[in-house]
């Protein structure tokens, strides 16, 4: 089985690196663009019937710093 | 006073470190990160500069979970002393034993330079060497340092005095302008500029010699 953690700051957390992909739209004549932001995405493979709670385990522990961000588990 | 230096793959301010704590005093041994447990009698672990793992995932994520760190954090919980420097702030920070988050300098650049630092409290080991109030300059390199808490926890740091040092300006977009801090026990202190870069004539510089016989002296006279 397959599963995709998607990994974002936390809303209020400003994104330096967002700004900057957000300047370089604008920059580049993409009008309207008033926020962007950066975040990551994680596939893992997975032996079958792995449980939602052990990848949660797996954010928690690693994937993610819930301290500056939050994450949401896709089972594919 | 024994002291124990951490080495990850990656690492690079790892024998500077020993340097500086054996130019203090310290008797010092270097451990690996696969080590599970540290030497015996270490009163003090040092977490050096680097970029342990490639800084893959998150600054220090990777180490934080490595054996050796599963051996610092009880070594903290015992009332050991660590401290960490610049990678070894991240690492502290990922693995719970100091609040809050580093993130990527808020100008996006990697900042290699000698800044002014505010000493806020000389109310613990690795800073009752100076005076709260003193400005020390300590050379900064790192592209990630740019510290991040939420409201509470910054409330909780300043009624408890844990906000070791300050930047005098801003250079990376920390909240509250902070540069290191210390746990709620006070043996813990984690921070982006390197002490361990100025102990010599030759760095430039010397400010940072205070915090490692600051450090030593505890010692001797525990």
């Amino acid at each position: 089985m397959k599963a995709r953690v998607h990994v974002m700051l936390k809303n209020g957390v400003l994104d330096p690196q967002g700004e900057a992909v957000r300047h370089a739209l604008g920059s580049l004549g993409f009008e309207g663009v008033s926020g962007v932001r950066q975040g990551k995405v994680i596939e893992l493979d997975l032996a079958d019937g792995t449980s939602e709670a052990t990848i949660t385990q797996m954010c928690e522990k690693l994937l993610a710093n819930t301290v500056i961000e939050s994450y949401k588990v896709e089972v594919l | 006073m024994r002291a124990a230096v951490v080495v990850f793959p990656g690492s690079n301010c790892d024998r500077d470190m020993a340097v500086a704590l054996k130019a203090a005093g310290a008797d010092v041994t270097m451990v690996w990160h696969k080590d599970a447990s540290l030497p015996d009698g270490v009163d003090l672990v040092a977490v050096p500069g680097g970029f342990s793992f490639g800084d893959y995932l998150r600054c220090g994520a990777i180490a934080a979970q490595s054996p050796i760190c599963h051996a610092v954090v009880a070594h903290a919980n015992r009332g050991g002393y660590v401290l960490g420097v610049c990678n070894g702030f991240q690492v502290l920070t990922e693995t719970g034993l100091l609040p809050g988050a580093l993130m990527r300098n808020s100008g996006l650049k990697f900042i290699c330079k000698a800044v002014d630092l505010k000493v806020e409290t000389s109310d613990s080991a690795f800073t009752e060497g100076y005076n709260a109030g003193d400005i020390v300059a300590y050379p900064v390199a790192h592209h990630d340092g740019n510290y991040t808490v939420d409201d509470d926890t910054l409330s909780q740091l300043r009624d408890a005095n844990r906000i070791a040092f300050t930047y005098c300006e801003n250079l990376n977009g920390s909240v509250a302008d902070i540069a290191g801090v210390l746990s709620e026990n006070r043996r813990v202190l984690g921070m982006m500029p390197h002490p361990e870069r100025a102990v010599d004539t030759g760095h430039g510089g010397t400010d940072g010699q205070a915090l490692f016989r600051g450090l030593l002296a505890q010692f001797a006279t525990a």
